[in-house]
Order: structure tokens, then sequence, then C-alpha cells
């Protein structure tokens, strides 16, 4: 296996809020390799998207962040705002979830791309013009000339994330970071989406981070796979493995409580009551109120993560089988839920 | 088996001013243009289609909280009263609404307990006391517990504000329920939840849902029947299990083909560009300018839903042409 | 675009015509001007010249379209007090209001918009509170209080200014703070919560994320959006500019147009009057009209609203 690209160790974000702290990521170490392309899987507070606006600094001043984040030999956690400002767009490039109010209202579209253009490529005037040309008609927006000239709110969502992607690559980046991109998107949308970004990554050779509630977004379209609950990582695998033969009893409940498109239709498993407040998480694993297989160790001592295959890894003191879900089990009615 | 529910040929038209200032021209939205609808009791419909495409519409339409352009809406055989009316009000009783946004639909400075009991104090003659002991009992049935009732809403869960608006939903004892988009809002984990619930409650109670949602995966879990929606019109109707293993309808194809999902990979009908502005639908098929087989015919005649040998409906020119189906 | 501006300026028009309609009938409904500037005990003939001479004795609404009909033509009668043009007398007195307020206008924008924008940058730090802590300081003071104030200490106490009348740039700098002080205190009120409005934008963390240093995004990517809503507050400034005056006006004895105006309803002078509201409303409108224009120059999505 190849130098990482991008190394994450510790990483700790903590947020004061009304006076309290309380944790967002714990102690999060994930690495991606060039070229990779890796999905971040989790619910609602889960500390998916958090922990990637922390590695870029891009989140509030109220933020704390603590721990390390490794470009290649370059440690991005706590170095002056310039190192960053070098980093951002350059070599690790982000898109969000609601592309139209992530493009400036009040400035054209070529406008926009241009401006990345000149900070990393150092295009002017006609050049620029150019490969903004170019980069539009590679994310596969006709008429381009046309749209340069369009403000964002003229553009529908799908085209604006195009536009975004297209920004993406201006500074050639190395590694692309997808924050639920096509989260607001319409499913046919979604799927134009999800292939230019495959084809782009075909293309170009950067490396995915693909972070989505998605179970089946994710399966499509990454090698491997990380699951976050409340702020930890709870299991890391290949796509195959983690879909076909995952060993956290979380992700099992995930995978179980997800409705098929195809075969026969059966009661869903619903993983009991809810994910817990950032500020009042359980001492132990943070999953065991909710776990069937909980023992007295998980509520007390932190799980650590266990090599549990070829590159799977799992942070559970349950040591579940391989292809035995603790989901199957017979269960308490879900009317006990919550 | 008569119906619960029967819509005939819904229309919804709203008047838009494209442009402003002194000179302004009228357009004409068709949100819903056509729909027709049937829902047996203890059945569920569900509507699937993407954003603008009449489906929150038809619900609206189905309840009578937007009156129709054209068309009518029949509950048990019997015309939809006009609202606001006496006759409406108890109508309401048996028809219930839920939403997307459990908190928007809940008061922040009352106590949950006290929300549900409102649909009693207000439709029936009861005590207080009675009041509390039905509120409590429908709590228990969407698995709330007793000691929530005097929480407030943002005490709660998202899934547990759902929770809550669906007890109160059930105080009045309704048959029909439409659900718009009722747990999009919610993470996988508590969406499962509110699912196996709202079975469990068709089950127990013989409510019929017509379950609005862009979600083709839990539509197709809690759904008898679909119809699938584009531009105002229903495009294809069906079983739900062999509507989306075997869709007829091109847009209906590319659509659930589109899906994400886990395990093998199959074969992707993407389609091109957007949906069209519904200000300024497509003539003939509406689809014609995003479907792969379009011909100059689906150009110029608007196809009608047709029943095919299995029983499905659909409304595609070229949906019995074997060409098509290989082509597919 | 055209047919946007045609259809601002007839607007502008009608609320004009609105006011003159208006300041007539509410300044014919509060008394008999005859009566008024005569005194009480003049003799019925006398009385009924004047109403003769100033046509106060036709039928009331040929009274309105002949004051309307003239106005037309600029005409706005004579000053029932010194029998000048009544708009002359308005007209002369614009350049001492204007020598305050134009002054004070430029200490609100200048003060205000730079101290909104530099305490929603340090959001929550102790000059974003003082700033905050001194504007609800400045708007909640009436101007006469303020101006009363400000004449203890600088006039009476220390001497250093004269406490009122005109003549000098001494007699000025009164009378333009008091008139700047509380404007600039709201005009930094707004910038503050609409810059931290615009900074709150996911558009402002995916410029960011993008590589724009922190300055230009402030400069190039929130300020633009920031001045849509504070153009809308500077409008409004502007066009109370005039009848903000009157007070400070009276106050500091400053020979504007707010003083004619106090003159002028205490002497029943109704041309003086109807041409003084005349050149407010004017202004006003004026004012809101370059703030729509100004609006589309600003937002695309305003521009193209009008477009299609």
């Amino acid at each position: 296996m190849s130098a990482p690209l991008v190394a994450l160790r510790g990483l700790t974000v903590d947020f004061e809020n009304g006076g309290r702290m309380s944790r967002a990521v714990d102690g999060v170490d994930l690495e991606i390799a060039p070229g990779e392309a890796l999905g971040i899987v989790g619910e609602s507070g889960s500390g998916k998207s958090v922990t990637w606006l922390a590695a870029l600094g891009l989140l509030p001043a109220k933020a704390r962040v603590a721990g390390s984040v490794r470009l290649e030999k370059q440690e991005l956690i706590g170095v002056p705002a310039r190192v960053l400002e070098d980093v951002r767009g350059k070599r690790i490039a982000m898109i969000f979830q609601d592309p139209s109010s992530c493009l400036n209202p009040v400035h054209r579209i070529g406008w926009q791309l241009v401006e990345a253009l000149r900070l990393h490529r150092g295009l002017h005037g006609k050049a620029a013009e150019a490969e903004a040309l170019r980069l539009l008609d590679q994310v596969g927006i006709a008429d381009a000339r046309r749209r340069l000239q369009d403000y964002p709110h003229l553009l529908s969502g799908g085209l604006n994330q195009r536009v975004m992607i297209a920004m993406a690559l201006a500074g050639q980046p190395d590694l692309l970071v997808a924050d639920e991109p096509t989260t607001a998107l319409d499913a046919t949308i979604q799927a134009q989406i999800l292939a230019l970004l495959g084809s782009t990554r075909r293309d170009t050779g950067m490396a995915l981070i693909l972070i989505s509630h998605d179970l089946g977004v994710v399966a499509e379209n990454v090698d491997r796979v990380a699951v976050m609950y409340a702020g930890r990582l709870v299991e890391e695998a290949p796509g195959t493995d983690l879909f076909g033969a995952a060993r956290h009893p979380y992700t099992q409940g995930l995978l179980a409580a997800l409705p098929s498109l195809i075969g026969p239709r059966r009661r869903l498993a619903a993983i009991p009551g809810t994910v817990p407040d950032p500020w009042n998480v359980p001492a132990g694993c943070r999953f065991a109120p909710r776990c069937p297989v909980a023992e007295m160790r998980c509520t007390n001592v932190p799980p650590p993560a266990r090599s549990v295959g070829f590159r799977h890894v799992a942070t559970c003191h349950r040591q579940v089988e391989a292809g035995y879900s603790v989901w199957s089990l017979p269960q308490a009615l879900p009317q006990a839920a919550e | 088996m008569s119906a619960l529910l029967e819509a005939t040929d819904l229309r919804r038209h709203y008047q838009v001013r494209a442009g402003s200032g002194l000179f302004t021209a009228k357009a004409t939205l068709r949100a819903v243009d056509g729909v027709s609808l049937t829902l047996a009791p203890g059945r569920t419909l569900g509507l699937v289609g993407e954003s603008g495409c009449g489906k929150s519409t038809t619900g609206k339409l189905v309840l009578g909280l937007v009156p129709p352009s054209a068309g009518t809406v029949r509950y048990r055989g019997e015309a939809l009263p006009a609202v606001g009316t006496p006759v409406w009000r108890a109508l309401r009783r048996r028809i219930q609404m839920v939403y997307q946004d459990p908190l928007g639909a809940l008061d922040r400075r009352l106590p949950v307990g006290r929300q549900i009991e409102e649909p009693l104090a207000i439709h029936e003659q009861t005590t207080p006391a009675e009041r509390r002991d039905r509120a409590l009992a429908a709590m228990n049935n969407v698995g709330l517990q007793p000691h929530q009732y005097d929480r407030y809403p943002h005490e709660l869960s998202g899934g547990q504000r759902q929770r809550v608006v669906l007890a109160r939903a059930l105080m009045t004892g309704p048959d029909l329920l439409v659900c718009d988009e009722p747990i999009s809002a919610l993470d996988v984990s508590i969406q499962a939840q509110v699912v196996n619930l709202l079975l469990d409650l068709q089950e127990q109670l013989g409510i019929a849902y017509l379950f609005i949602s862009h979600d083709l995966k839990v539509v197709r879990q809690v759904s008898h029947d679909v119809a699938v929606m584009y531009l105002g019109r229903i495009v294809e109707q069906g079983e739900a299990e062999s509507l989306f293993a075997a869709p007829a309808h091109p847009y209906t194809r590319a659509l659930v083909s589109a899906i994400p999902t886990i395990g093998p990979r199959r074969e992707r009908l993407l389609l091109q560009g957007d949906p069209p502005n519904p200000v300024n639908v497509p003539s003939g098929c509406a689809f014609h300018t995003r479907c792969p087989f379009a011909t100059p015919q689906c150009r110029a005649e608007t196809p009608t839903l047709q029943p095919m040998a299995n029983g499905r409906l659909v409304a595609c020119h070229r949906v019995h042409e074997p060409a098509l189906q290989v082509a597919a | 675009m055209l047919t946007f501006v045609i259809s601002r300026l007839l607007r502008a028009g009608l609320t004009i015509l609105f006011v003159m309609t208006f300041a007539f009938i509410v300044l014919r409904l509060s008394g008999d001007p005859a009566l008024l500037i005569m005194s009480v005990d003049a003799p019925p003939e006398a009385v009924a010249a004047f109403r003769e001479a100033w046509g106060l004795n036709r039928p009331i609404w040929e009274q309105y379209f002949s004051y309307i009909g003239h106005a037309f033509t600029g005409d706005f009668g004579k000053s029932m007090r010194d029998g000048r043009p009544a708009i002359d007398l308005v007209m002369e007195r614009v350049p001492a209001t204007l020598a305050i307020t134009m002054p004070a206008l430029a200490l609100k924008i200048g003060l205000g918009i730079p101290a909104g924008i530099y305490a929603a940058l340090h959001r929550n730090s102790m000059a974003d509170r003082l700033t905050m802590a001194a504007s609800v300081a400045g708007f909640t003071m009436p101007s006469f209080v303020l101006a009363l104030l400000l004449v203890l200490v600088f006039a009476v106490q220390l001497g250093w200014l004269p406490a009122s009348g005109s003549g000098s740039l001494d007699h000025a700098i009164l009378p333009i703070i008091t008139l700047g002080t509380g404007g600039a205190a709201i005009m930094a009120r707004f910038t503050r919560s609409a810059m931290l409005e615009v900074l709150g934008q996911p558009y402002i963390r995916a410029a960011s994320a993008k590589g724009v240093n922190w300055h230009r995004v402030v400069s190039r990517h929130a300020l633009p959006n920031a001045a849509i809503p504070t153009v809308t507050i500077v409008g409004f400034m502007v066009g109370s500019l005039v009848a903000g005056a009157v007070v400070v006006e009276s106050v500091f004895a400053w020979p504007g147009i707010g003083r004619l105006l106090v003159s002028a309803v205490a002497n029943r002078d109704l041309a003086v009057v109807q041409a003084i509201l005349m050149v407010i409303a004017t202004w006003m409108v004026a004012a809101n009209f370059t703030v729509d224009l100004a609006y589309g120059w600003l937002d695309p999505r305003v521009r193209n609203a009008t477009a299609h």
C-alpha cells in the first residue's frame, strides 16, 4: 500500500455551545491513499462532515480542533491561515450539499470560475476564459459560453453542482471532498452527478471522499467505506466487505434498517432509540445503549479498534462473527423504541 | 370492493406572472393536470416523483386543502363537501394529514400530550380525564411513553415528534391518512422505526394511506400500489413490487435505475438534462424531451393511461413495442 | 429594465400627487388661514378682502385643482406673509439645510458602515460589544436631547463652539454631529446584522474552501451581498435627511428648510408649507427611486426578475 495522501490521527473537534463543551468528533484515525475513493457514512450528528471541515480549517472560530491531519508531509492542524489557503482548492477541493447556495449570488458563473483559475493556476484574461469554458465542457454543461455569463439563480440545482465540480477541478486537486453532493438533488439528477464524479475521478486520477447518509450512494461509488457514529469511527472496510459482511452492530443495524428496491419485502429491523446528544455521550461504547448485544464492559469502557479481516477494522468489544447479524435475533418489539 | 377515496381527472392550475413591472404576461403553471386515483379501505397507494411533479399538490387536493381547478374527489362515494362547512369538518376527522416536518406541525408552547388531545376537544364532547386517557392510549399505540405526555416538542427527537403527530392524527379514528414525505427528515435508523409503525397501525386499525414520497425504497416498503408522477400527470401505476421489479414507462425505468442500491450493479438508464419547467410543459408526452425512445408521435400526441396485460397502467405510445423492450 | 424604470417613475409621480393632496386637505381642515393670519378681531371686510385676494372664497375643489395645476408648472403660489413666491422662499433655504445634512449623511455612512463591518467580523469581541452598546445609546437618544447635551458640554461648559446661530463653520459642527450620530448608530447596527447574515451563508464557506483568502472573502464575496440590505437603510436615511433636520435646525436656530417649515406652520403660511412638503416628498421619492435602481444594479436576482 502506497503512502497515504491524507492521514488523520486522533482528530478531535469540540464545540462550545452556550457554556457547555460538546465533542463532535472524538479521536478519528483515518487514511486515504492517492487516487482512492473513500466513503464516509453516518447519520446526523455522527461527525462525518465536521471531520473534513476541521481538516481544512473551515469550522467557525468557536470550534476547538486537536490532533493531526497530514497532507503527505504537511501538517494542517494549528498552522497559519496562509498554509491552509494554499491547500484549499489546490490540493484538496470541497463541494457541498446545496450547490445553489454555495455559489455567490451576485457574481457570474464565469467570474467565480476565473477566480479559482487565477488563484490556483495563475491564469488571466483570455487564457482563463478559455480554461473556464473547457472546464464547463468537461463537467457536461451544454452551451458553456452562455453559462459563463449567467448568475447561479438562473441555473438548476444539478447544473450548479456541475459548476461547483468544475470549480473544484480548476485547481487540479489531489483530493476532492464531496459532502452530501447529491442530497439536495432529485434522483435522476443525482445519478447524473454521481456518474460525472466517477468519470472525472477516472480521468484525473484524483482521490475522492464521498460523505453521505445514503448507503446506496456510497456503495455504488467508492472502494472503501468508513462508518461513523456519534463522533467516532466504528467500522472501516473495503466496500464489498462492509456491505456484504459488516462486523459492527451499528453498521449491521443501518443495513438492516434500509428498505430494498428489489427482492421480497421484509420487515425492517429498526435500531431502537436515538443518537445520543453530543454533550451527553455514553462513557463506553457510544452505541451501547442501542446495541442488542451490549455487555457491561461496552457501557463502561470505550472499545478498541480491532482488525477483523483484510483492511477491515471494527471498533467493538464484541467480536461479532462474519456472516452473522446481531439484528436477526428475536428482538423486543419496536414499540419499546426510544 | 368499494373505494374509500376516488379522485377523477383532478387538475390544479395556477396563474403565474411571467415578468414584472407594468406589463406582465400571464402564464399557467399546471401543477396537477388530470390525475385520477382510487384507494380502497386499509390499502396504501404510494405516490412518487421528483420535485415539481405535483405529488404534494395532489395530496392537498385529495384533502380539499387546495380547491381543484377541475375534477372531483369522492370519499366513500360522496363528493367532498366545501371547505369550512360542518360536513367538511366532520369528514376531516376521518381524513388526516401527516407532513414532513413534525416540528412545524406542532405548537412549540404546548406539551405534546395536550396537542394529541386537541382533535377531541374540537370534534367531540369529552371530559378532560377522558381525553387524557385516550391520548395516553394513542401514545402507547405509536410507541411513546406516558411520561412524555408533559414534554414539549423541542424536548423530543425528530422520530418522537413524528410519533406525536401520528398519535394526534389517530385520535379521531381516521380511515385515511395522507402522508406527505413523513419520514424524509429522519435518519435512516429512525426512518425504519416510523415505517414499521405505519405498517403496524395499518394492520391494527385498517387505515388507508396515501403515501407521498420521493424515496422509492420507502414507498415500495409501505405501498400496495404505486403511482409515478411526471410533470403533473401519472405516467405509470401498478402493484408495488412488480412495478419496481419491471418498470414499463421509460421515465419509471430511468427513475428506478437511478436509485443507488447496495449489491450487484444494475443497468442504469441515465437521463439527460433537467425536468422542464411546469409553466412550460412540453407538448404531447411531457417526457419526450428527455426520453431516449421519443418519436414524432410522442411530441404531438399526449398518451393516456392504458392497461397492460398484467393490469399495469402506463401512459406511453411505445410501451408495447418489442423494440423498446430490447433497447432497455 | 425600461418598463421597470417607467413603472417606478409613474409610481413616484403618484406618490407626490398623493402627498400634495394630503397636505392640501389637512391644511384646509386645520383652520381658516384668513382668521389665523389676520388677527381674530380684524374687521370682517378686511378678512373678506384677504380671502378674495388669496382665492380662499372659491369652492374647495376649485382651489385644489388650481393648486395642483399651478404646481405642475412649478408655481406654488405666493407666501401669504410677505407675498414672494413660496418656492423661492423654500429654495433659498435649501443650501443651508444641505450644508448640515450632507456632512451628517457622510458621518452616518462613513462611521456607521465601517463600524458595523468591523463589529460583524469581530463578533462577540470587546470592540463588537462597545460598538453595539454605543449604537443602542445612539439611536435611543432623541435628537433634541443629544443636541442640548452637546450644547451644554461644548458651548456652555467648554465654550469651544457657539450654542446656536449660523454664519461660520463652527456654527455647523454641533448640528452636524447631532444629526449624524443617531444615524451612524442605526447604520452600524444594520450593517452588522446584514454582514453577519451573509457571513453565515454557505457560499462564504464555499469561497474559503476554494482557497480564497479571508480578506478577499470579506471584500469580494461578503460585502457585495451585505450591501444589498444596507442600501435600503442608506436610502431611508437619504430620504429622511430634510425631514430629520426640522428639530435640529430649530434647536440650533439654523436657517434651513426645517426652521422655515416650523415658522410657516406657526404662521399658517399655506403656500410655503405646501411647497416645503412638496420638496421633502420629492426628495424622498427620488431617494427611493435611486434605491430601487441600486437594487437592480447590486442584485442580479432582482435584475433578472424584471428582465423576463
